[in-house]
């Protein structure tokens, strides 16, 4: 009986041949995507130059307002640290989304928290 | 045949997957630590700022750009093995750790330095100041200790996976531990780009 | 393929074949026989506290000493015994036969968990005997007194930190597995009830325990550097402390309760012929429950001293978590009705988990409103919730599961009518044990007390009885489980007819669990 499984035709009872193939697709696509060395170094340098820029905002004094500033760039950088350094970019879709579960888990802790200190 | 049987008993995706769900587990640990540090910091904000202006900006920031070259290293040295280039990987990741001993050390003097001006936990000079000031050096010492920590497991695990390329043990065709330790690696760097402007940045 | 796991021939020697196995089966059976070797101890314990309890003004032991006993017995109950529980040894064992796989994502992960979890536990007992003795704080190790007290914190609270470190592990583990181990077939719509539990409890598991790492740490670094970050004279506040213990508390109460409501969706089917009822809510109600079990926490702070918002957000936010286990209450009544009945053992630990889950549930409740809450907070009435749901929920639920398992795990059936006479003996004691707690609460007795005045002698005589008679259920049940070891009947593939595929394999299963690797093409609870 045919059945269709991980977008591979599972013709046979074995479950090693399927699993097999299924492997050796997502091996053969990690192959494929080369990222070249330039594109690193051009993150590199964009890192670099967002550190330059939250060392200025800093400087510039605004208060909490710097903060904001600061904890924005500074996402920035996590950002591109996860989407080219490791490798999130090319990952399959669910490695994607799994990231915001402890993100939104850390938001959630740090919220409800304030609502506490806030209003003490 | 001799590839697909290599890959059989082997689950490329499942290993990376893994390795994100302990990276996740990082992140919760850290988010305790900012959790803490956030709600000191909206409560004794301008007692903070007075506090980080006992704080080497210089300092944090070469460590900063030595953990963003690091992160870079780190990458280039996978792409080297994905291209069978053993010994140029092997370069990267020896230039991978040395970095992160240079960050160490730059820590080492930095703690040394504020040891020494009577800046740390239960010092008689820290107690005699305001509690924000207290809290923030606790902080500082506390977050900046624990992820050194983090830096020295993840030289260690850099270090292992090293010899392991030496002896091909890591190689073209099946690479997924010194990716996975990159990623660890690189989670060590993110977590300092958001401990340098919230300890270095409060002016 | 040889005949079973147990004759399988291991990379070490006899008994290192099972401390250093890789098989997730033998490391499921490792686990169940350390978690209830401690909930052994933990029995012990209490029914000390409760001979110490009897009577008003009469006592065998010291005050010290009760409060040494009463944080042990949380101590060793929570994180030695039913955190690992469930997961850890049923999920170990069932959950890879249920999904078709060989095995879990890690297994040298896994059993790594495990000595974790020993050397962990191996800490907490040499606290007890060194240092400054066992430690006093309660389970909950509440600032100030965990920084001062002089008794043996940071080595205890060192090796709760590795036992912390086990359960996360094994949920990553547990994680990957379920994503990428599934059989041809096994969509998640396909995979059984327990299964999807054990994947929301993975979750809980993965995201809340670091949590309590950081805060246990925090406790250590300040016993030995006195940093402040609870300390009012250098700023720190007390009741950060409790927010960051109970982040992570909180959820894992879900860690308790969310596997065993897997474990009795499963018997439910097999013991009633009929397909679950409500199988996508269930599964949703799972996920629900771990995500809005992180949203509560603030519950165990309403009289803590923290604003006014914060209470009634938590409140409102605390009834909110209630509906997805009602979900489950409903289903489950769902499908036992018109249901081909058999009144086997794991359905008689099934129907006493959904009562006694449901009025430890319902006075949750109670708790749960703040005006109730500051009348009930501290007494005994918590205790009796608390342990309505994790002994009358979760430990019922175990064992139902151990029940429901026994003949997969060890080949052999238990003897249905001393199972059935244990039962008996569980339920009363239970009952006559904590429904006069609540009594005792709502009349203002307090909790960690080591006396109490004369007024509430009665309800506490009623409960030290039922401790007994509590125990002697438990000794008739474990004397069943492990006589059955040697002289039960030997049990065939499938003694339930269950359709789930843990079943479709032999009794005990071989170490690669299946001969060959089956293609799914029907749901778990598919009797056809």
């Amino acid at each position: 009986m045919v059945r269709t499984y991980f977008k591979i035709t599972v013709t046979e009872k074995s479950w090693a041949e399927a699993c097999l193939r299924k492997k050796i697709m997502e091996q053969k696509h990690e192959e494929r995507t080369h990222v070249p060395t330039r594109v690193f170094v051009i993150v590199w340098i964009a890192l670099v130059c967002l550190t330059g820029l939250t060392i200025k905002a800093a400087q510039m004094k605004m208060g909490e307002w710097s903060m904001v500033a600061n904890i924005v760039i500074a996402s920035t950088k996590a950002s591109l640290v996860l989407w080219f350094f490791m490798h999130l970019k090319y990952e399959k879709r669910v490695f994607k989304l799994l990231i915001f579960v402890p993100l939104i888990t850390v938001s959630i802790i740090i919220g409800l928290t304030f609502f506490d200190i806030w209003y003490r | 045949m001799n590839e697909t049987a290599h890959i059989e008993h082997r689950d490329y995706v499942g290993a990376k997957l893994g390795m994100w769900l302990f990276l996740f587990t990082e992140i919760l640990l850290f988010g305790g630590m900012f959790l803490v540090y956030s709600v000191y910091r909206e409560v004794n904000t301008a007692d903070f700022h007075e506090a980080g202006m006992e704080m080497n900006m210089t300092i944090g920031a070469v460590n900063t750009l030595i953990l963003l070259t690091s992160s870079l290293t780190m990458a280039l040295s996978i792409s080297a093995i994905k291209r069978a280039a053993k010994m140029r990987s092997i370069l990267f990741q020896a230039v991978t750790i040395i970095l992160g001993i240079a960050f160490l050390v730059n820590k080492y003097f930095e703690w040394s330095d504020h040891i020494r001006h009577g800046f740390y936990p239960d010092s008689p000079k820290l107690l005699a100041m305001s509690h924000g000031k207290i809290l923030f050096f606790g902080l500082y010492y506390v977050m900046t200790g624990i992820h050194a920590l983090h830096v020295v497991i993840g030289i260690s695990i850099i270090g292992f996976i090293l010899i392991l390329t030496l002896r091909d043990s890591v190689s073209g065709t099946d690479y997924v531990k010194l990716e996975n330790a990159g990623l660890f690696w690189h989670l060590v760097d993110v977590i300092w780009i958001y401990l340098f402007p919230l300890f270095y940045l409060i002016l | 393929m040889e005949a079973s796991f147990y004759h399988a021939k291991t990379r070490y020697p006899g008994i290192f074949g099972w401390l250093f196995t890789t098989d997730h089966k033998r490391i499921g059976l490792l686990y169940l026989i350390s978690t209830l070797s401690f909930f052994a101890v933990g029995v012990s314990l209490g029914l000390i506290m409760r001979l110490e309890l009897i009577r008003s003004g009469m006592h065998i032991i010291s005050a010290q000493t009760y409060n040494a006993i009463f944080t042990i017995h949380g101590v060793v109950m929570v994180f030695l015994f039913i955190i690992p529980g469930i997961p850890a040894s049923l999920g170990n064992f069932i959950m890879p036969l249920q999904i078709g796989a060989r095995d879990v994502a890690f297994p040298k992960i896994n059993i790594l968990s495990w000595w974790l979890f020993i050397i962990g536990g191996a800490l907490v007992v040499t606290s007890l005997f060194t240092g400054g003795g066992p430690l006093d704080t309660g389970w909950t190790f509440y600032i100030p007194y965990s920084i001062r007290t002089g008794t043996n914190v940071s080595l205890a609270v060192f090796g709760v930190f590795l036992i912390g470190l086990s359960s996360t592990l094994t949920g990553m583990n547990f994680l990957t597995t379920i994503f990428r181990l599934r059989a041809p077939g096994m969509t998640w719509k396909r995979m059984t009830l327990f299964t999807w539990a054990i994947y929301a409890t993975s979750w809980i598991q993965l995201l809340a325990t670091p949590v309590l790492a950081i805060t246990l740490l925090l406790i250590i670094i300040e016993r030995f550097f006195g940093v402040g970050f609870f300390d009012p004279a250098k700023g720190g506040d007390p009741i950060l402390f409790e927010h960051m213990f109970w982040i992570y508390s909180h959820p894992a109460v879900y860690i308790m309760i969310v596997p065993a409501m897997g474990a009795v969706t499963d018997i439910i089917p097999v013991f009633t012929r009929k397909n679950i009822f409500g199988y996508m809510a269930i599964a949703a109600s799972s996920l629900a429950i771990a995500f809005v079990g992180y949203l509560v926490w603030g519950h165990h702070m309403f009289t803590s001293g923290m604003s006014d918002t914060a209470r009634i957000i938590f409140s409102f936010l605390t009834f909110l978590v209630a509906v997805p286990s009602g979900v489950k209450v409903y289903s489950w009544i769902a499908s036992l009705y018109k249901g081909s009945i058999t009144l086997g053992a794991p359905l008689l630990y099934t129907l006493g988990f959904i009562f006694l889950f449901s009025i430890g549930g319902l006075t949750g409740l109670i708790q749960g409103a703040l005006a109730t809450n500051l009348h009930v907070h501290g007494t005994y009435f918590i205790v009796a919730h608390f342990h309505y749901v994790i002994f009358g929920g979760a430990v019922m639920g175990f064992f139902a599961g151990i029940h429901y398992w026994y003949p997969k795990m060890f080949g052999r059936m238990y003897e249905e009518h001393l199972a059935k006479l244990g039962w008996v003996f569980l339920f009363i004691g239970f009952n006559m044990l904590y429904f006069s707690m609540f009594v005792l609460g709502w009349e203002g007795m307090p909790r960690r007390y080591y006396d109490y005045l004369p007024r509430f002698n009665g309800p506490n005589l009623v409960s030290t009885i039922g401790s007994w008679i509590l125990a002697m259920g438990l000794i008739i049940m474990f004397y069943n489980l492990i006589h059955s070891l040697f002289a039960g009947a030997e049990a065939g593939d499938n003694p339930w007819g269950a359709a789930s595929l843990e079943w479709q394999t032999s009794s005990p299963p071989p170490t690669e669990n299946f001969e060959a690797i089956p293609v799914v093409t029907k749901g778990p609870y598919d009797f056809k």
